[in-house]
């Protein structure tokens, strides 16, 4: 556990162990496309697309932390909504003490970060579903603490000043950015602690946690981390929202729909892979676009279907693509290949033989 | 004497609390499942008491009459179907879901009966009160409210220590491939257990609706306080939940005291505080927070 990705061995006999099913230059490009496509957005499509890609970046952000936090930490909080809040009240008091709100985004990152750190020697005390409620009370607490600050706007709210400088083109065209590249490193940032020795602390924990201390994990200070990474990602997400409305609000910053949205988003699109909460964003958008005139049934629906995915599918869409054809785009793992079998299959499918001997002939 | 009537007033409020918290503690205790939906089926029986109790004929101060044995049965029902398939799964599924049924319940009532406030109607008794003296009223709702927690908490704790079924709940939350080994259908026993806890919610969801007004998104809220009572009182004791219920209601109107705004802040320190000091809580025993 030296090194931050172990260099593993050629297994004799024709076994290979790999990270990727295709190469990593694939990977690189693919990402390099998507990014320029995303930023390249606000010119190709309509102005009414991109505000909803910019609600569909946040939830992104969101639903990935989530996923960090309890898909890999395995812990359940019900009070991220907590940090949103805080993210887009910090994002409120630097402007107001006059900083550039597109500055002001990493401070107030940080300062969610800063605010987390002690709240873990509390929370870490209770497991489980008590940490779960435990952590809603905490959000509860923040928004209540908020509501009686008058500068923030107590419980009315207050408009984010420093943007009126710029034409609401302009601002819906630098929120759309502001939310994509925060997407995008909170995204990237999340595949490479994964790969790290942090995501392999991650997963033993995750297998056993017993076995994993007693092979000299630090488990908790690991969860620790983990819990001010999510927190700071999801302050990242309320100072983009904080943008993006631009009127700050107790009840719209705090709202515990964040948490059930990130929860059934992630849920849905599979816990503990990277690429089912974004899979998880894209469906929870195109049925919320859809259902737009019917109130809150869409809410009602996706609740529903988290449920039954919880219990009869708990690994999520992309969960059963992959376990179905072994096939991940942005893999953090390592796999064992079998060069020999693989290049048999190739010369069986040539001569059409039942792929179902394939097996025995490469043992 | 305002000192007095905070501590009466807050007493007062425990004791709703405490209601609230039993179902919470019982279905904790014994299937180790934290219902996070505890809050919305209080709201849900609050509805049924405005809505469903009128067109059964039944005046809305007795619909907990219809209400409470209807929920037993709901509880039992959903403890069987989808409750036992998330158990069967492992914590970390019964969490998700029952936060799913929340989110579901809250919103279908938002879009069935609109955002608009309701309130359980029991004529002119919600507003008489025993006048102690020139500062200290005691609502006689509340009062009725307090002395069903007390005796709804009593009930339960004699149930569970003498009646044979009471012996197999407590056997089945012990140990329970130990029950098991001795012929105890548990399913059937989280079911019983279950349907307990929803009947003691029915009728907290009622009595909350006579004392406030109350809207689909109330539940968060209510299940919030019910679980700190719990754990200021100690998870795993009844007679804890009573008095952390208590404890909560007093440091709410403490709270409210200085500032109204400040009420359900200092409840929540309250419970925060417990936590960094007493993580058991008042009247728990140690590690039961690792079970």
């Amino acid at each position: 556990m030296s090194d931050a990705t172990p260099t593993l061995p050629l297994a004799r006999g024709g076994v290979s162990v790999e990270r990727s099913s295709f190469s990593p230059i694939y990977t690189l490009v693919g990402t390099l496309i998507i990014a320029v496509f995303f930023t390249a957005a606000p010119w190709i499509l309509p102005a009414s697309w991109v505000s909803i890609l910019s609600n569909f970046f946040i939830l992104v952000i969101m639903a990935t932390m989530w996923n960090l936090l309890a898909g890999y930490a395995g812990m359940v909080s019900i009070g991220q909504q907590g940090f949103v809040g805080l993210g887009a009240y910090a994002m409120l008091y630097f402007a107001i003490k006059g900083m550039n709100p597109f500055v002001a985004i990493p401070f107030a990152i940080v300062t969610c970060a800063i605010l987390a750190y002690p709240i873990t020697y509390l929370l870490f005390r209770l497991r489980g579903g008590y940490f779960a409620v435990a952590t809603w009370v905490v959000a509860d607490s923040a928004m209540l603490i908020i509501l009686s600050i008058a500068l923030l706007g107590g419980g009315t709210g207050r408009y984010l000043p420093g943007l009126s400088n710029l034409s609401p083109s302009q601002l819906n065209h630098y929120t759309y950015l502001a939310t994509w590249v925060v997407a995008f490193v909170v995204v990237v940032a999340t595949y490479f602690i994964l790969r790290s020795r942090l995501g392999l602390v991650l997963s033993s924990m995750r297998d056993n946690e017993t076995a994993a201390r007693s092979a000299g994990a630090k488990v908790t200070s690991t969860r620790r981390l983990i819990y001010v990474i999510a927190a700071a990602g999801c302050g990242a997400a309320g100072a983009v929202l904080a943008i993006s409305q631009p009127f700050v609000q107790p009840g719209n910053a705090f709202n515990l729909n964040w948490a059930a949205e990130m929860l059934f988003v992630s849920m849905i699109g599979g816990l503990g892979t990277i690429e089912g909460p974004i899979l998880g964003c894209v469906i929870y958008f195109v049925l919320q676009q859809s259902l737009q005139n019917y109130g809150a049934w869409y809410l009602i629906i996706f609740g529903t279907v988290a449920v039954i995915i919880a219990i009869w599918q708990p690994r999520g869409l992309w969960g059963a693509i992959r376990d179905r054809f072994h096939f991940e785009l942005l893999p953090v793992g390592y796999r064992v290949r079998d060069k020999v079998r693989v290049k048999k299959v190739k010369k069986q499918k040539r001569s059409e033989t039942p792929p179902a001997s394939v097996v025995t002939t490469s043992e | 004497m305002i000192w007095v009537n905070v501590v009466v007033q807050g007493l007062l409020v425990g004791g709703f609390y405490a209601l609230f918290a039993c179902g919470l503690s019982l279905m904790f205790g014994v299937m180790k499942v934290i219902n996070l939906a505890h809050g919305d089926m209080a709201v849900v029986a609050a509805y049924a008491a405005v809505f469903l109790a009128p067109k059964l004929h039944v005046a809305e101060v007795w619909a907990f009459i219809v209400i409470v044995p209807l929920f037993a049965l709901v509880g039992y029902l959903l403890q069987r179907t989808l409750l036992q398939k998330a158990i069967d799964r492992d914590p970390f599924t019964t969490l998700l879901v029952t936060f799913g049924l929340s989110v579901v319940i809250e919103n279908l009532l938002l879009e069935i009966y609109s955002g608009n406030g309701q309130s359980v109607n029991i004529g002119a008794l919600i507003a008489k009160s025993w006048q102690v003296n020139s500062i200290i009223y005691v609502s006689y709702v509340s009062l009725v409210v307090l002395g069903a927690a007390v005796v709804v908490l009593g009930a339960l704790q004699l149930f569970l220590s003498r009646t044979s079924t009471g012996r197999l709940i407590r056997a089945v939350s012990d140990d329970r491939e130990a029950a098991q080994l001795c012929g105890a259908n548990y399913k059937h026993i989280f079911g019983v257990a279950a349907a307990i806890a929803f009947a003691t919610v029915a009728l907290a969801g009622i009595a909350y609706g006579i004392h406030t007004e109350f809207f689909p998104t109330s539940g968060g809220g209510n299940l919030l306080y019910a679980f700190e009572a719990v754990v200021i009182g100690g998870i795993g004791s009844l007679w804890g939940t009573l008095i952390g219920g208590v404890a909560l209601g007093i440091a709410q109107e403490f709270g409210a005291h200085f500032n109204p705004a400040y009420q359900y802040l200092a409840g929540n320190i309250l419970f925060l505080v417990v936590l960094a000091i007493r993580p058991q809580g008042l009247f728990g025993r140690k590690g039961s927070l690792n079970e």
